[in-house]
């Protein structure tokens, strides 16, 4: 025990004797939640469109402010021939253009239908889509408030509600898979760092000409970082909390409990990459490339699991950040508790396990 | 009883073999040195010795321990001193020394008395990161730090290389001073000078040992004459001294040539030789040699 203390007290020296390190372990977790909170948005706001309006009476008006009050459009420029539009998208000034046809308020009242174009800049697919479905409901509901006012006709009208993130905030997806970006970052990288820079240093020959035990090495390499990395997770929950408004509805002990968790499975898995390194450059190769991508490609962090093609989900399955994410959205969402959550806690708990059991397998007692 | 007992180790790293059946075997309480230039296998010797590398073959022990089955006690009686320094850089002198000692299962205030003499010197410098500490100050930190848990045997790879001449005897004598409180030692270093400080030294030379004997041993078993040669054109002596006979060992020494062969050679040929070739104001004496002169001849007639 007592040379276990000794070890992590050497270790707290290098650390604290590093403090530009210190200072990116500690600055980085707040500094990226800024980055993906402020800069990577998935909500759309003052999009610029222009509207090019051939008919230019009074439904059309109303219809052209109702979308350009709603706070999601702005005008940019308005267009006032068709040739003008692919010239405007050309320059990339507008992201969609709305056509009215002409004489639109005649037919509408006299053949009951009239017709707009909505033409979007889909080189990004994922706003053109996000854009054409809002004005698409604006439209549909100032249809909706015309025909219910002149017709009886009751209508099917779906209403729906968006359960434990109403206003759809992005924040509430990201804030998770930050947390366990950052914590497999910080665990498994720093960890298998410092142990390949003994093996490059040399001080590794002297600890084992030493009667130190593999496991008292790799539990006094351990305790420091895991401490490091749990002040990093409630740094990135608080500044979830007070900045974007990230609430935590279910138990916030299990919550940290579970980020414990993860964090000695990240863990595990940098000392498993040391004792299969020799350099410490090679350590943070595989630790970014092995670790990091899948983190965020293959966790449900961005990308959706379930629209994977079968192989990758299957690859989905093995990756520890998909369940640690699915664990930290239910219970910071959710509320869900642990009789929801134990499935997913068992298989992190049993992978650390088995990290740790086979890093001290592969733990060399000797030079190699 | 010898102390460390080392029978016919062999090792090699794929094709290059560091090791060639390698014996030798050193009393309690000597200081042993392993001399030799690098490359000779010193490094590999102690890593196994340490329990730091497997041999491929051959066995040995120190006190009753097997190096390969009791490798855990041995890690307990040796202290190791690396060839490259292998301190943590950014802990103090202090730090370092204290960290050692937990490890090692001891505290610095148990086993002061045996590193006091060391620890005086570097005290001064004692909250001052290891790093920044000179060669001299490094290796005598290292050498605390090999101490510190009393071990039985010293095993020190290199101790004086990279380090001023003042140090060197200054180590030198510490380890005059361990040795004689008892602790078995065994020191490798590159520098033949001081092999004479050793009770007994093992002659290396690429995986090989060429002799194994106390200093004075070596040198009185060295038969030919040497003779100590001095011109003014001391390259072109060197060329015209490789030509007068074959299997003669000829190399610069200072301000002079040392010249020997098996053949037998009269003072007086060699210098009228070397008038007809050039050099007439040749100084010729014979000399005793030194450990050096006894390790290249040995080499030579190896080879």
């Amino acid at each position: 025990m007592k040379k276990f203390i000794g070890f992590v007290k050497k270790e707290y020296y290098h650390i604290i004797r590093d403090p530009r390190t210190l200072f990116v372990l500690i600055a980085m977790p707040i500094a990226q939640i800024l980055l993906f909170g402020y800069v990577i948005t998935n909500e759309i706001k003052n999009a610029s469109i222009g509207i090019l309006d051939h008919s230019n009476d009074e439904i059309t008006k109303q219809i052209s402010s109702k979308i350009l009050s709603s706070g999601y459009f702005k005008l940019d420029a308005s267009i006032n021939s068709e040739q003008e539009i692919h010239e405007a998208f050309r320059k990339g000034k507008i992201k969609e253009v709305i056509v009215f046809e002409p004489h639109f308020s005649e037919k509408l009242k006299k053949e009951g239908t009239a017709k707009i174009q909505i033409i979007a800049d889909a080189s990004d697919p994922n706003i053109a889509n996000l854009l054409t479905n809002y004005t698409e409901a604006i439209i549909r509901n100032y249809s909706n408030s015309i025909t219910t006012q002149n017709t009886q006709i009751s209508l099917i009208t779906p209403e729906v509600r968006m359960l434990y993130n109403s206003e759809l905030k992005g924040a509430y997806l990201f804030v998770p898979g930050i947390i366990a970006m950052l914590l497999m970052l910080i665990s498994a990288l720093m960890t298998s760092i410092s142990i390949t820079r003994e093996k490059e240093l040399g001080t590794m020959e002297v600890l084992l000409a030493s009667p130190l035990n593999p496991f008292t090495v790799i539990a006094g390499k351990v305790t420091p970082y895991l401490m490091l990395s749990f002040i990093d997770a409630c740094l990135i929950l608080l500044t979830g909390y007070f900045v974007f408004n990230v609430p935590v509805n279910g138990s916030i002990i299990l919550l940290l409990a579970e980020c414990l968790l993860f964090i000695f499975m990240a863990l595990s898995l940098g000392i498993l990459i040391s004792t299969a390194t020799k350099s410490q450059q090679a350590a943070m190769l595989i630790s970014l490339v092995a670790l990091m991508l899948p983190t965020i490609l293959l966790s449900g962090f961005i990308f959706p699991v379930e629209n994977m093609p079968l192989i990758l989900q299957y690859l989905c399955k093995i990756m520890p950040p998909k369940y640690f994410i699915n664990i930290v959205r239910t219970i910071m969402l959710k509320g869900g508790n642990l009789s929801t959550l134990w499935s997913d806690t068992l298989i992190l708990a049993g992978m650390s396990i088995f990290f740790i059991l086979v890093s001290v397998r592969k733990y060399k007692i000797r030079l190699e | 009883m010898n102390f460390v007992e080392i029978n016919n180790i062999s090792k090699s790293y794929g094709s290059h073999k560091a090791l060639l059946e390698t014996s030798f075997s050193v009393k309690k309480g000597e200081l042993f040195g392993v001399i030799g230039p690098d490359g000779a296998g010193k490094t590999t010797l102690f890593r196994i010795l340490t329990t730091l590398l497997l041999a491929d073959s051959g066995s040995a022990r120190i006190s009753e321990y097997d190096i390969f089955k009791d490798y855990k006690k041995i890690r307990q009686i040796v202290g190791y001193m690396p060839g490259r320094f292998s301190l943590y850089q950014d802990l103090t002198v202090e730090e370092n020394l204290a960290f050692f000692a937990t490890i090692f299962g001891t505290t610095i205030k148990e086993n002061y008395e045996l590193i006091k003499d060391i620890y005086v010197q570097i005290e001064p410098f004692k909250d001052r990161q290891a790093g920044k500490l000179s060669g001299g100050m490094k290796q005598k930190l290292a050498l605390s730090c090999a101490l510190i848990h009393k071990p039985e045997i010293l095993i020190l790879d290199e101790p004086t290389t990279g380090v001023d001449a003042v140090s060197r005897k200054e180590f030198w004598d510490l380890l005059r001073k361990f040795k004689n409180m008892g602790i078995t030692i065994i020191v490798s270093t590159p520098y033949m000078d001081e092999a004479s400080l050793c009770d007994r030294v093992s002659l290396m030379q690429e995986g090989k040992i060429m002799q194994i004997n106390t200093p004075d041993n070596i040198i009185n078993n060295y038969k030919p004459i040497l003779f100590e040669i001095h011109s003014n054109n001391m390259h072109d002596l060197l060329i015209k001294l490789r030509k007068y006979h074959n299997n003669s060992n000829v190399f610069l020494f200072g301000q002079t040539v040392h010249y020997s062969s098996i053949n037998e050679i009269n003072k007086d040929d060699l210098k009228m030789y070397l008038k007809n070739n050039g050099h007439a104001n040749v100084e010729i004496n014979v000399c005793t040699p030194t450990i050096e002169d006894c390790f290249l001849w040995l080499m030579n007639q190896n080879n």
